[in-house]
């Protein structure tokens, strides 16, 4: 936590974010996020987007005919029906 | 491997029954086959050639595969054909599964290879497209801060995410989707993918501000 850091601009700041948010650490007690509430505020946005995708995201059913497509295209790899 | 987020959708309860067999008759198989870890006398037999056994696994992991095929590539049809295209590179290969790792995580990493294989015929450079984006960030973020009421904190919805991940352009959905919401780390995407670890991190987080930008525009038009 050095006054180096602290002084950092936004874009200073913003061209690290990836490899700090990378580092798994809590960025949120980066000197910068001490005094600068849009940098904050955008670290808050990126993590709660992270968060939804990890949550929200629900399992999607694929249609019921694509065991026939699968079943059907294996039997042609077999060789027991004729390929189209 | 994926982190744990990514077996929360693997939950036996998320997976219906058995898939038909070819005279339209469910497969008879014990509970094991409900596991996402499938028992291993039903994989030994789908190694050994036996259909049934292999329609069983289909029916274990399709929603699964398929739900990461439709992520990476954003439209159904050809997610589809993607899982198709999995399950069939599965049944040429699963012979040679070893059980060096979990099958579930080693039938995941093939589907995402055969979805890499998929983008990469159709000439999307996976890791190159920061040219054709729009700069995310680089106008900063303070054009629209200071607006408190927008923050996205705990007004996301999953339409309105699912929507925003599928208008991404391909190589940052791919980047999001692996990472965020499959759990992948940044040097096992690295590694899918051929690029740095490096690249990985900024893609993802370009994805992020995109998707931020995408979802707080959402949030905007909601408030007027």
């Amino acid at each position: 936590m050095t006054e180096d850091r602290k002084d950092l601009s936004c874009q200073e700041f913003q061209a690290q974010m990836a490899d700090l948010i990378a580092t798994g650490d809590d960025v949120s007690m980066h000197p910068h996020l001490q005094t600068c509430a849009n940098c904050r505020a955008l670290l808050a946005d990126l993590e709660t987007i992270a968060e939804a995708a990890r949550q929200l995201f629900p399992i999607e059913q694929p249609k019921e005919d694509l065991w026939d497509r699968i079943e059907l295209a294996i039997k042609k790899e077999e060789g027991s029906i004729q390929p189209d | 491997m994926p982190r744990s987020n990514s077996a929360k959708n693997s939950s036996p309860n998320h997976e219906s029954g058995p898939a038909p067999t070819a005279d339209g008759a469910a497969p008879t198989y014990t509970a094991t086959a409900t596991s996402n870890s499938p028992d291993a006398n039903t994989l030994a037999r789908a190694q050994a050639g036996d259909h049934l056994a292999f329609a069983q696994l289909y029916s274990i992991h399709k929603r699964r595969i398929y739900s990461l095929c439709l992520r990476m590539v954003g439209n159904a049809a050809e997610a589809e054909d993607l899982t198709q295209e999995a399950f069939l590179q599965l049944h040429r290969k699963i012979a040679t599964f070893r059980g060096d790792s979990a099958f579930s995580t080693w039938l995941h990493r093939l589907a995402i290879n055969v979805v890499l294989m998929h983008l990469r015929k159709k000439g999307l450079p996976l890791m190159s497209l920061d040219e054709a984006m729009e700069p995310a960030h680089d106008d900063g973020p303070g054009r629209s801060f200071g607006a408190p009421d927008l923050s996205l904190s705990g007004s996301i919805d999953r339409l309105a995410l699912e929507r925003a991940v599928a208008d991404l352009p391909a190589g940052y959905r791919l980047i999001f989707v692996l990472h965020d919401v499959e759990g992948y780390e940044h040097n096992e995407i690295a590694g899918m993918l051929d690029c740095s670890i490096g690249n990985s991190k900024s893609q993802l987080h370009k994805a992020r501000l995109k998707l931020r930008d995408a979802l707080r525009t959402t949030l905007q038009r909601g408030q007027q």
